[in-house]
């Protein structure tokens, strides 16, 4: 009679019960979790699921302003000044510039600025990169000078984006006769896009977090509320298109990109997200998979944590910004430099009525097209799924350790071992994989040098190839660390170390998540299946390809073929293997130039959850 | 209070219908000054309020300096009237028009002009300080332009605009001021006899809320919408880029744009303004507690400052007060001295009558009966129990 009023935990033959359901049922409901988050991820961009964008910010309200930027042909004639001064000079046409913008009154300064990259960097040509940075104020006429907005262009090598800078020449002259500016405007022009841009942030706002060294800014407005970088190579343009996603799959306001989208429709432009044409069937079959797949782009982008356009280091400092890029295709209905310049005229006009930073609208979103969003609170739980995985692998190796001593007492297998796995035996996995992982971290870069004397390769190769060598040597790690464990392994072994490794991979998912949801999910895609299955006993060579099939680095090859079939860009093996490569060394850079934090995340924490794991698969 | 006034043209009348003239020419002097006394007040006032700050909240210190310039036109000087603007729209850095303050579209009228006084400017818009105008219960070093200088004869004019809800009122978005503030506020003028009578005009969202509690007498409201209603703005301005007013306060202005001090248009009129297909929200209108019928209340009774003047060219005998008392022959008693009203009736707060209590049985009693009802169940169950209780 006591012990039926006893709790259900606390009385041994519920808890016995419970620990038997638990321990039956646990692989199907991992399938289930499994399948159940795949499913709710790919229902996200169903149309009924997903909300309309609207505008949060009281201040902002509708599109209430009468444009009148009448200057268009006069930007475009600027621009071919531009063009033909930087193609006179080689590199940006500092004089030229600081010329133009004190005659449209502005109060103009330069920056210089210079970094020697790690490794030349093949993509963009450059190794030690030297520039100077252009800028000028437009000073508020009656306000004090607390806050600012930048508008900027980046300043191109070859003959591409000269229009965008042509059209900030001109925005800059038309607002300057405005009076109603009551933030600061400063028109920005950066030289080797992210670098400049890099540097000047670091200057304005007195922080060094890259060790890039840069003269210090003469000139300052007030703190900067938003940023819109622009990007023009044509005359006319037939869409523009609207890029978010930042520095680490940091992404600004969503109000931002509703204020983007009302003025387009305001002002009849094509607008487009993920460089995806908007339509009216968002409720049918082509619609959905149109939809899944701008979702997709958005999530590989934002997994990759490198900025996608030269807004992508403001979002660092909490200033929103976005970059808005003109394309121009085979269409009938093109949009002249004017129209353009009026949305501009738009959006700064309504970010000038801003009183405070945007901050009504999500900050945590995924858009499967411009006038529909996700919000966190709907895409959290497909992640949610997949690592609850994780806990339910790790409550049944809690409870088959629980039971483990009485099964050893029986007899069958070796009497004279201690009950529980000495520390050293589990340590030692733990340390030598992320000893691994640091050295793949801190090697490949240090010792280029060494493996450019010795093999014909360039700098960059020799960087990413000392990478992927590291990373496949780390697979015969197991039967080299055999020989420093002091005794054989247990039943016992092998499973406090899964469970190690199931929480750790667990703590490390979610707070990779929590910042940026596209990595910590792509991640749980495939390394939760890995660490749900793998155990000792199962068939060595099938689970070893399996594995090998889903590591971390093998994930980043999906990916990269993933991302060009869904930009209909579809590669061959071959050009996807050096794609792969150069996405590679493009991580490494990023990190060392602008404080991405993918590669580390890889490298030091991923890459050695995934080896404790392939250590057990070859546990004896 | 005696009412000198009366007597005199009661004593008129009498005079004549002793000595006997009755002539229609006489009875339309009468006449004529009777509707001189129609109504009691003999000054004016006026307390606008814009609660709200902010940009994008143009269009309420529109609308208040619209009410604002109406009743200067029609003649209430700016000593008497109290307004409260909570920010500052003209000189705004983001006002492509600077120093003016437009009510219509393409600029047509700027309602700010050159000699607008703003007495309560900016952050000095609370609830506190609004109630402290209304009540006077203002610190001694107060200028008199920002006091609400009213008497027992005064018309008071009360325009609030802004953002509310249902039984309240945003101010500068930190602070609300209730209804019941609100009705409690009016009583405690109406106990000090600071109004003789009251008008009140709300356009915010439910404004009808605002005036539900109201319980003093000679109160009328008006507001632009019921409560669960939304009040509208009127127009965008594009060059401007805000709206520029609200509906209710944009036909107010309409109507008010034809009236002039002579002008003979009563509160049903002004009841008319804006019906619902103009205004989207259905205004309201709350006329129980005015003594007199609005039919008879002139719009420039609360909103003009009319001097009570006529021009005649007739001889019009009027008695000294107190003489027709002695001619009827009755005791000669002295007439009572007029006083003021008490303005702190202390006699009256002391000898309040206490307030009545819900009664409660004793608190013995109930111990008592608890004590009982143990001892009962103890009785019939046995004293073993006890152990169980305790």
């Amino acid at each position: 009679m006591f012990q039926d009023r006893m709790g259900l935990l606390s009385d041994p033959n519920r808890r016995r019960a419970l620990t038997n359901l638990l321990t039956r049922l646990n692989t199907p409901i991992c399938v289930l979790c499994y399948l159940a988050g795949v499913a709710w991820f790919m229902g996200l961009a169903f149309e009924p699921f997903t909300l309309r964008t609207y505008m949060s910010e009281n201040a902002m309200g509708s599109t209430m302003v009468e444009e009148r930027f009448p200057a268009g042909e006069r930007a475009l004639v600027t621009a071919r000044e531009f063009g033909a001064h930087k193609r006179k000079s080689g590199a940006m046409p500092v004089d030229w510039l600081v010329k133009t913008m004190q005659s449209r009154g502005l109060e103009v300064y330069t920056q210089s600025f210079s970094r020697r990259l790690p490794f030349p960097d093949e993509n963009k040509e450059r190794y030690m990169v030297r520039g100077t940075n252009v800028y000028g104020i437009l000073r508020a006429p009656r306000a004090p000078r607390t806050e600012a907005l930048v508008l900027s262009a980046p300043c191109s090598p070859d003959n591409s984006n000269n229009q965008a800078v042509g059209l900030l020449l001109g925005l800059a002259q038309y607002f300057r006769s405005q009076i109603y500016w009551a933030k600061d405007i400063i028109f920005l022009v950066n030289e080797h896009d992210l670098i400049g841009m890099q540097a000047w942030l670091e200057a304005y706002h007195h922080t060094n977090i890259t060790g890039m060294d840069w003269a210090p800014l003469h000139g300052r407005g007030g703190s900067i509320q938003a940023a819109l970088s622009l990007e023009l190579s044509s005359d006319v343009v037939t869409s523009l298109d609207l890029v978010l996603e930042g520095l680490n799959g940091q992404l600004p306001n969503l109000d931002l990109a509703n204020l983007f989208y009302t003025f387009c429709q305001k002002q009849d432009i094509l607008c487009t997200i993920q460089e995806k044409l908007q339509r009216s069937d968002w409720d049918s079959v082509s619609g959905y998979s149109q939809a899944v797949q701008t979702m997709a782009l958005m999530v590989l982008k934002q997994a990759s944590g490198r900025p996608w356009g030269d807004h992508g280091l403001f979002l660092r400092y909490h200033i929103e910004s976005a970059t808005i890029r003109g394309i121009n295709s085979f269409r009938q209905y093109k949009t002249d430099t004017t129209t353009v310049g009026r949305l501009l005229e738009g959006m700064f006009r309504k970010l000038n009525n801003l009183l405070e930073r945007l901050h009504q609208s999500y900050f945590f979103y995924l858009l499967p097209s411009l006038s529909r969003f996700v919000s966190i609170g709907y895409y959290m739980p497909a992640f949610g799924f997949l690592a609850v995985i994780l806990l339910l692998r790790a409550l049944d190796l809690w409870v088959q350790l629980g039971a483990l001593p009485s099964v050893t007492e029986d007899g069958v297998g070796v009497t004279d071992q201690s009950s529980s796995p000495s520390l050293v035996s589990i340590l030692t996995p733990v340390v030598i994989s992320h000893l691994t992982g640091a050295a793949l971290y801190t090697l490949p870069v240090l010792s280029q040098e060494l493996a450019v004397q010795h093999f014909p390769v360039s700098e960059t190769e020799a960087v990413v190839l000392t990478a992927i060598a590291i990373y496949t040597a780390g697979l015969a790690l197991p039967h080299n660390t055999h020989r420093f464990m002091l005794a054989e392994g247990t039943e016992q072994g092998w499973r406090v170390l899964k469970l190690v490794a199931v929480l750790y991979l667990a703590v490390l998912l979610s707070c990779t998540a929590l910042i940026n949801f596209s990595l910590g999910f792509i991640l749980a895609l495939t390394l939760v299946p890995v660490a749900a299955f793998v155990t000792p006993h199962v068939p060595k060579v099938l689970s070893a390809v399996v594995m090998v099939l889903l590591a971390p680095g093998c994930t980043l090859l999906y990916c990269v073929f993933a991302f060009q079939e869904l930009q209909e860009a579809p590669v061959s093996l071959i050009d996807g293997w050096m794609l792969f490569l150069s996405v590679i060394s493009q991580g490494m850079l990023d990190h060392a130039l602008y404080g991405s934090l993918v590669y580390p995340l890889l490298a030091l924490f991923i890459y050695p959850c995934w080896l404790i794991l392939w250590n057990i698969l070859f546990w004896k | 209070t005696a009412r000198p006034c009366m007597l005199i043209s009661s004593s008129v009348a009498l005079d004549f219908v002793l000595i006997g003239r009755t002539s229609a020419f006489l009875l339309l002097h009468q006449a004529r000054a009777e509707r001189f006394f129609r109504s009691d007040h003999t000054n004016n006032w006026a307390v606008l309020v814009c609660t709200s700050r902010f940009w994008f909240n143009y269009r309420h210190v529109a609308n208040t300096l619209s009410v604002y310039r109406s009743v200067k036109r029609l003649g209430i000087p700016d000593s008497h009237i109290v307004l409260m603007l909570a920010d500052d729209m003209a000189c705004n850095h983001r006002n492509p028009k600077p120093a003016t303050v437009f009510s219509h579209k393409n600029m047509e009228l700027n309602v700010y002009g050159d000699d607008v006084e703003v007495d309560y400017r900016g952050y000095e818009v609370t609830v506190e300080n609004f109630l402290r105008v209304l009540t006077g219960r203002l610190p001694p070093s107060t200028p008199r332009s920002k006091r609400l200088l009213s008497d027992d004869h005064s018309n008071i004019l009360i325009y609030l605009t802004g953002h509310g809800g249902n039984g309240f009122l945003k101010f500068q978005d930190s602070e609300e001021i209730s209804n019941v503030e609100l009705a409690d506020a009016f009583e405690q003028m109406w106990q000090k006899r600071r109004y003789n009578e009251l008008l009140f005009i709300i356009d915010t969202c439910q404004g009808a809320s605002m005036y539900e509690r109201f319980y003093s007498p000679n109160l009328m409201a008006l507001a632009s919408s019921q409560v669960g209603e939304d009040s509208l703005s009127h127009q965008p301005d594009l060059a401007i880029g805000v709206h520029l007013m609200d509906r209710y306060t944009f036909y107010l202005l309409e109507f008010l744009e034809d009236i002039h001090p002579a002008s003979q248009a009563n509160m049903n009129d002004l009841f008319k303004v804006c019906p619902k297909s103009q205004c989207v929200s259905t205004p309201g209108h709350r006329t129980d507690l005015f003594q007199r019928d609005p039919g008879s209340v002139l719009i420039t009774d609360f909103f003009g400052s009319v001097r009570k003047v006529e021009i005649t060219m007739e001889t019009i005998n009027l008695t000294v007060p107190g003489i027709p008392l002695e001619r009827f022959g009755g005791e000669p008693h002295t007439e009572t001295a007029l006083a003021y009203v008490d303005q702190l009736p202390v006699a009256q707060i002391i000898h309040q009558k206490p307030k009545q209590k819900d009664w409660h049985p004793p608190d013995g009693f109930i111990l008592g009966l608890w004590t009982l009802i143990l001892l009962v169940f103890f009785r019939t169950y046995g004293i073993k129990h006890l152990k169980h209780i305790f």
